[in-house]
């Protein structure tokens, strides 16, 4: 019977961790890592350079950049005029005029990680091709038909759709480098990777205290284990 | 302690406070057989303390508008301190109410917890967790996000498909023709005022109705059948000190469980926390697939698993809520000689297994976008789940059953 009972709770503990059922394209596993400090900020760095021309960061703010170990003058560099340490990061093409241009309003990307998953976003970054009949002259393999033209182009250089046809049938879709941009496939990644972990720490900032704090939580609760045990053995003496 | 034994005193005058102390607690005659399943009433207890108390933080900063919802939930995870803690725990506590209150439930059917005289317990017991079940529901509605979004617009429109007043009772309960900011301001009061009043209402007269009749325990035998020359049953002992120093090492477990989730896994990879949940909602823009959280999704399946009758969606809906409300009529379906699946014979353990196995196979089926095989599954599943009640007069009764002990087994 005991074992039984031990069963159930495990069968019942187990429902919600079945699997998610995965759909489309294979994505690629980000290199992510966010005790790295050095690599989140050049993910900072690389984040308020390229991506805040058109998309925004509403929820972030840029003193919030300490958690990620950066000083307050290296973050005063990086402020755009008329923003100071505590204001949330803002788009510096306004919503409407980015509509206009692209036929899609960018997306704010506070939360774009917890929303996509990491994956998704590195993978999506670096799967752009050209495509001559896109108003943007790209497109792309995990967003197909997206409004955002490739801006990280010139860096990575110009990738080709290639369909290979496989023994049995299935064809593969892969991306072939055509023209190579200024940086190397591995720098590109690793570029990417950076911009990603920063994403990532963005998406939940608290993601970086919580783990810690989780452990001396665990660590008291375990000692009240010990202790509430041993109360509950010396009650329960007398019970035969 | 002179001052403090005075105080007592002169409150007791007053207030029957020594006699609800001893009537509840100190002089409350448990059964000493209780297992690890009799931990659930309690920690449900405790989750909706829990609730409560992070509610009542989230409250304070959180804003049911439509334009600043979403907005105000992310403020609470990054600019308010410990913000994001006492979010965790709320939206973890929301998913392990539902796991104690299912373990309390299925507790509560293996041992016969519903047999006379504790019919009408149970009936309090299905009360509060129809309560829960729309509590939960309307607060997923409060972060704004495309699930919470989506998600209320699918179940609203289920009351749409009621015949003749359906139309009138969707705006009803939405406020608009929408989900939108009257619907989100709605739901707002009734998770945080309306429903939780209620709550406490009814989990209060579960408690008196229990200590009225008494516990049932895993042998469901009535241990008031055998009484000591002093009155007290032979086989119990006082809930204070004995089962509250056994709760305080379960509740300390639970808070572990509790707090590895909180604090290294809040989203429970999707299942607490939903990723779709963390854009915005667009009413122009349905995502592509729409569930439920998980605790809802057995009902939704079976919901999905009915097909539409006379072009209405009505019939599954009608199932659906029979699904969720049929174990309120255990008491009267159940005509075995004995309570306990202890001396159950193989009939019943079978169903009840068979039960267990189509509620959790329906939960992850809801889950799945639809397709032929799964609706198939979902149908089977369907039938299994509720032949578990309409079948029981008969099983139950033809079924061999072991003869019950006199007195409780203990070690």
């Amino acid at each position: 019977m005991k074992l039984i009972n031990k069963l159930w709770m495990l069968v019942l503990l187990m429902v919600p961790a079945m699997a998610f059922a995965s759909t489309g394209v294979h994505l690629d596993a980000a290199p992510g890592n966010l005790n790295d400090k050095a690599s989140l900020q050049r993910g900072a760095q690389f984040f308020v350079a390229n991506c805040l021309a058109c998309h925004s960061a509403a929820y972030m703010r840029y003193n919030r950049l300490m958690d990620i170990g950066m000083s307050e003058d290296e973050i005063r560099k990086l402020l755009p005029e008329g923003s100071k340490p505590g204001s949330t990061m803002k788009a510096m093409m306004d919503s409407e005029s980015a509509k206009a241009a692209f036929g899609a309003a960018p997306p704010d990307l506070s939360v774009e990680v917890r929303a996509r998953g990491a994956d998704w976003v590195y993978t999506y970054l670096r799967s752009f091709y050209v495509d001559t009949n896109r108003p943007s002259g790209v497109n792309n393999v995990v967003f197909p038909l997206v409004a955002m033209p490739n801006i990280l182009g010139p860096l990575q250089g110009d990738q080709a759709l290639e369909v290979v046809k496989h023994e049995g049938g299935h064809e593969v879709e892969t991306l072939k480098l055509t023209t190579p941009g200024t940086m190397s496939t591995k720098e590109f990644d690793a570029t990417v990777g950076d911009l990603v972990n920063f994403l990532d720490y963005m998406s939940e900032p608290a993601k970086l205290v919580r783990y810690k704090l989780g452990y001396i939580v665990l660590g008291f609760l375990f000692i009240l284990l010990i202790l509430t045990y041993l109360l509950k053995k010396e009650f329960w003496k007398d019970i035969h | 302690m002179k001052l403090l034994n005075d105080f007592i005193g002169w409150v007791d005058e007053r207030f029957p406070l020594i006699e609800t102390w001893k009537y509840h607690l100190s002089e409350y005659y448990a059964p000493k057989n209780f297992n690890f399943w009799y931990f659930f009433g309690s920690l449900s207890l405790l989750v909706f303390v829990i609730q409560v108390l992070s509610g009542i933080f989230l409250t304070m900063s959180y804003k049911p508008d439509a334009l600043f919802a979403f907005a105000s939930v992310e403020y609470i995870m990054r600019d308010v301190q410990s913000g994001w803690l006492m979010r965790y725990i709320h939206s973890t506590g929301a998913s392990l109410f539902f796991v104690v209150v299912y373990l309390h439930m299925f507790r509560g059917m293996m041992y016969g917890s519903y047999r006379k005289p504790r019919e009408l317990l149970w009936i309090i017991g299905v009360v509060i967790y129809l309560a829960l079940m729309a509590e939960a529901f309307m607060g997923y509605l409060l972060p704004w996000g495309q699930m919470s979004f989506w998600g209320a617009q699918v179940i609203v429109n289920l009351f749409s498909s009621v015949p003749f007043v359906g139309n009138e009772l969707s705006v009803l309960i939405r406020g608009d023709y929408v989900i939108s900011d009257a619907t989100l301001n709605r739901f707002f009061a009734l998770h945080v005022a309306a429903i939780p009043l209620v709550l406490a209402g009814i989990v209060f007269v579960h408690l008196i109705a229990l200590h009225a009749v008494g516990s049932n325990n895993p042998d469901g035998i009535e241990i008031k059948k055998n009484k000591g020359s002093n009155g007290i049953p032979l086989d119990g002992i006082p809930f204070h000190p004995y089962y509250t120093v056994k709760d305080m090492v379960a509740v300390v477990i639970f808070l572990m469980v509790f707090c590895a989730i909180v604090f290294f896994a809040p989203d429970m990879g999707g299942y607490f926390l939903e990723a779709n949940n963390f854009m915005p909602a667009n009413p122009m823009q349905t995502p592509a697939h729409i569930a439920p959280v998980w605790y809802f999704t057995p009902y939704y399946a079976i919901l999905r698993a009915v097909p539409p009758m006379f072009g209405s969606q009505f019939p599954g809906v009608i199932a659906m809520g029979i699904g969720a409300i049929a174990i309120v009529f255990l008491p009267w379906l159940d005509r075995g000689k004995v309570k306990s699946i202890r001396y159950r014979g193989p009939i019943y353990k079978a169903f009840l297994a068979s039960f267990v196995i189509s509620f959790i196979g329906l939960g992850y089926l809801g889950m799945m976008p639809v397709t032929p095989t799964y609706t198939l599954i979902s149908q089977v599943l369907s039938v299994v789940y509720f032949a578990f009640f309409i079948l029981m007069p008969w099983y139950t009764k033809i079924d061999k059953c072991k003869p019950e002990p006199d007195r409780v087994t203990f070690k």
